[in-house]
C-alpha cells in the first residue's frame, strides 16, 4: 500500500520533450489506468515511476518519499511487461521465485511462497515448465505471479493484455481486477484500449502528446469529457463530433443547413463563436423530427446495430436497437437531444461548461451504455 | 536457382565429390602413410591403402619429437586462450550492449576494426610489448626523475606470454554482441525490477542464455589456439614451453637422414587429433550457436 505523487515531471530524450510537466496524485490502494494513444508518453511515465527511465525534471514520491534517485528494487514496485519478459531458460518456478532468490530468501521459504503465489494465479501444475511450453495466457499469469510474490507496494502494468486474443483479454481483465481487490496494492495500468480502461479503473488518467488531458472517475470522464481529444477517445463507437457555429441573434446552433434552437440566454452566454459539438452514438434516437441523414452502411453488433452516415461532411454514427428497420441507402431522421450535446471551443479544444437543456428533459433521457468491443 | 534435371543433378554431384576429395585427400594420405612401413611409404607409386603399422609409427613419432611435453603445452595454451577469449568477449559485449555510455559506439568500432588486424600484422609491436612490459613505466620514471631504472619484466618463455596477446578477440566480441542484441530490453528491465544488479544479471541470465553461443566460440577458439605457430615460435626459446606446431619441424626427416615419412605422418596425425575431438564433440552446438539462438 502506497500513495504516489507526481510533481511537474518532465521527460526529454535529447532535445525532444515527450512529457510536458505531469502532476498527478494517486491514493493508496487505488486502481489507476493511464489511457492514451501510442506515443503519448504513458509508458514513459510508468517506466519513470518504476525507475527504468530517468526523470528529466520534477519529482516522483512514493509514500511521501522522493524516489527520483532510487534504483527500481528500492522503490517497492513490481512490473508486468507487455511481452511478459519471462526468463526463457528458467522454469515457471524459477521465474516466479527469482526476485526472492536475488533477495537471498532461504530455499524452503522461497519454495513455499512460490507454491502459494502459483496457487493464486492458477499455475500450480505448471511450475516445472519452461515459458516456451506455456500458452499466452499462462505466460501472462507467470508474469503476474512474478510481480505478486514480491508483495510490492505498487503494481505497474505496461499494456499487459495487448498480446492476448480478444477472449482471453476479457478473462484476464477480470482476473486482474479480482487480484487487485484481493491484494489491494496501488496499481497503475497503462493501456491504449478504452474498454480496458473504463472497466478496470478507479481513477482514469487520459493522456495525449505528453500532457494529461483529464483525470477522474471513468464515468465522469465518459459523461463530461474535458476536451475534444478525450471525447473522441473514450467510448465505443466514438463520439460524433462536428463543427458548428453559435448564432446569437436567432438563438440557435447552426451546422450545415441545420439550425438547432437553444435558449436565448445560453446563446448570449456562449457568444458568437466557432464550436465543436459532440454527441454519443447511443444518445441519438430515431425520431419523427430532427436531422435527416442518409445511411451509408450498418454494423451489426447482435445486441443492436450502429448506423454510419455523414453529417455536414463529418462521419456520424448512431446506435439503434436491433428492431429498427433500416437499410443502407435509406434516409433516417435522428433526434439529437440537447441534454446530451457536448460543446467544445474549437480553438482551445476544451469543453465549454454549459447546460443546454432544462433538468426535466435530462432525467428522462436514457442511461448511456458502454458498447463491448 | 533450383532446377531438377538429370544433367544438373549429375553436375552438382560431380562438383560435390570433387570438393570432397580435395578436402579429404590429404587426410587419406596421412592415414595411409602413417600406417605403412618405411619401405611401403617410399614405394612408387604411393599406395593409398592403410596398413597395420599405425601404433608403432605413432610411438616412434611421440618419442622423436618429445610430443608429451609439446601436447601438454599446446593443450594448456589452447585452453587458456579459449577460456580467456570466451570470458573476455562475453564481458566486452556485455559492456557494449547493456550499458549506456556516450563512448559505447566508439569502443565497439575500435574493437571491430581490429578484426582487420590479425596477430600476424601486429606481431612486431606485440612482441616488443611482451618482451619488455616495464618499458612504459621506465620511460615515465626516466623522463620525470632522470633516473634509469633497470627492471626486467617480460613474458618470454611463459604460458602468460603464449596466451595473453592472443586473448583479445574482435570475432568473439562481435558474435556475443549480436547475440545480446537479440535479447529483448525487457529482459534486463525485468531482472532490474526483480532486484538483480548488473553482475547478477550477467551470471543468472546472459551466461545460461548464451550457452550455445559460448560453445560455438569455444570450438572456433580452441582450434585457433591449437594451430598457433608464429606466436609461440617468437615467444618460446625454452624447449620446456615448446608447442606441437613447433615440434612438427622435429618430425621431418633430416636432410641426409632416412626419409621415414611414415613416422612424420603418424606424428602429424597425433597433433591433429585434439582439435578434431573438440570439433566432433561440440559441432552440434557449434552449428546451433552460429545459426540460431535459444529462445
Amino acid at each position: 500500500m502506497a500513495d504516489i505523487t507526481i510533481r511537474a515531471v518532465r521527460k526529454s530524450y535529447g532535445k525532444n520533450p515527450t512529457l510536458h510537466g505531469i502532476d498527478l496524485a494517486f491514493a493508496s490502494g487505488e486502481f489507476v489506468v493511464i489511457l492514451g494513444p501510442s506515443g503519448c508518453g504513458k509508458s514513459t511515465l510508468l517506466r519513470m515511476i518504476a525507475g527504468l527511465e530517468e526523470i528529466t525534471s520534477g519529482e516522483i514520491a512514493i509514500n511521501g518519499k522522493v524516489v527520483n534517485r532510487l534504483e527500481p528494487r528500492e522503490r517497492g514496485c513490481a512490473m508486468v511487461f507487455q511481452n511478459y519478459a519471462l526468463y526463457p531458460h528458467m522454469t515457471v518456478a524459477g521465474n516466479i521465485g527469482y526476485a526472492l532468490k536475488v533477495a537471498g530468501v532461504p530455499k524452503a521459504e522461497r519454495l513455499r511462497r512460490i507454491e502459494e503465489t502459483a496457487k493464486i494465479v492458477g499455475l500450480s501444475d505448471y511450475l516445472d515448465r519452461k515459458p516456451a511450453a506455456l500458452s499466452g495466457g499462462q505466460r501472462q499469469r507467470v508474469a503476474m505471479a512474478r510481480a505478486i510474490i514480491r508483495e510490492p507496494n505498487v503494481f505497474l502494468f505496461d499494456e499487459p493484455l495487448s498480446n492476448l486474443d480478444a477472449k482471453l483479454r476479457v478473462t484476464m481483465r477480470a482476473e486482474i481486477r479480482k487480484l487487485h481487490q484481493r491484494l489491494s496494492a496501488t496499481s497503475i495500468f497503462v493501456t491504449h484500449d478504452q474498454v480496458e480502461a473504463m472497466t478496470l479503473a478507479d481513477k482514469l488518467v487520459v493522456m495525449n502528446k505528453g500532457v494529461v488531458e483529464q483525470v477522474g472517475q471513468p464515468l465522469d470522464i465518459y459523461h463530461r469529457p474535458a476536451s475534444i481529444f478525450v471525447a473522441s477517445f473514450i467510448g465505443s463507437p466514438a463520439m460524433n463530433l462536428f463543427d458548428a457555429a453559435v448564432d446569437v441573434d436567432n438563438a440557435c446552433l447552426t451546422f450545415g443547413g441545420t439550425k438547432m434552437p437553444i435558449d436565448r440566454g445560453l446563446a448570449t452566454r456562449l457568444g458568437a463563436r466557432q464550436i465543436t459539438v459532440g454527441i454519443r452514438p447511443e444518445q441519438c434516437a430515431v425520431a419523427p423530427e430532427g436531422v435527416s441523414l442518409k445511411v451509408d452502411f450498418i454494423e451489426e453488433l447482435g445486441s443492436g446495430r450502429v448506423i454510419h452516415s455523414e453529417l455536414n461532411g463529418y462521419p456520424f454514427a448512431a446506435s439503434v436497437d436491433e428492431h429498427t428497420r433500416v437499410r443502407p441507402g435509406d434516409r433516417i431522421t435522428l433526434e439529437l437531444p440537447l441534454a446530451h450535446l457536448h460543446l467544445f471551443d474549437r480553438e482551445t479544444g476544451r469543453r465549454i461548461e454549459i447546460d443546454l437543456a432544462p433538468r426535466a428533459i435530462r432525467s428522462s433521457a436514457s442511461q448511456p451504455t458502454l458498447q463491448a468491443v | 536457382m533450383i532446377q531438377r534435371t538429370p544433367f544438373a543433378n549429375a553436375l552438382t554431384y560431380g562438383v560435390m565429390i570433387f570438393g570432397f576429395l580435395l578436402l579429404i585427400g590429404p587426410f587419406i594420405v596421412i592415414l595411409a602413410g602413417a600406417s605403412q612401413t618405411f619401405q611401403q611409404v617410399n614405394a612408387i607409386p604411393f599406395s593409398f591403402v592403410p596398413q597395420d603399422r599405425l601404433f608403432e609409427n605413432m610411438g616412434a613419432a611421440w618419442s622423436r619429437a618429445n610430443l608429451g611435453t609439446a601436447m601438454l603445452n599446446s593443450f594448456v595454451m589452447a585452453s587458456l586462450v579459449t577460456v580467456g577469449k570466451v570470458a573476455l568477449s562475453a564481458l566486452t559485449a556485455f559492456a557494449i550492449v547493456f550499458f549506456r555510455t556516450p563512448l559505447k559506439g566508439f569502443f565497439f568500432w575500435m574493437v571491430f576494426i581490429t578484426l582487420m588486424l590479425p596477430l600476424e600484422v601486429r606481431v612486431v609491436p606485440t612482441y616488443a610489448v611482451a618482451a619488455d612490459l616495464f618499458q612504459p613505466v621506465r620511460l615515465l620514471i626516466s623522463t620525470v626523475t632522470g633516473l634509469e631504472v633497470s627492471v626486467d619484466w617480460n613474458l618470454l618463455n611463459s604460458y602468460a606470454g603464449l596466451t595473453l596477446p592472443l586473448i583479445a578477440t574482435a570475432t568473439g566480441t562481435f558474435l556475443y554482441r549480436q547475440f545480446y542484441l537479440t535479447l529483448p530490453d525487457e529482459l534486463a528491465e525485468a531482472a532490474r525490477m526483480d532486484g538483480s544488479g548488473a553482475i547478477r544479471f550477467f551470471i543468472d541470465m546472459l551466461l545460461p542464455l548464451s550457452r550455445t553461443n559460448m560453445l560455438a566460440l569455444t570450438t572456433i577458439m580452441f582450434v585457433y589456439g591449437w594451430n598457433q605457430y608464429l606466436w609461440p615460435l617468437l615467444m618460446v626459446t625454452d624447449p620446456q614451453y615448446k608447442t606441437t606446431m613447433m615440434s612438427l619441424v622435429a618430425l621431418l626427416p633430416a636432410d641426409n637422414g632416412t626419409p621415414d615419412w611414415n613416422v612424420t605422418l603418424a606424428g602429424s596425425l597425433i597433433i591433429m587429433l585434439p582439435p578434431l575431438i573438440v570439433v566432433a564433440v561440440l559441432q552440434r552446438w557449434f552449428v546451433r550457436g552460429l545459426v540460431a539462438t535459444e529462445k
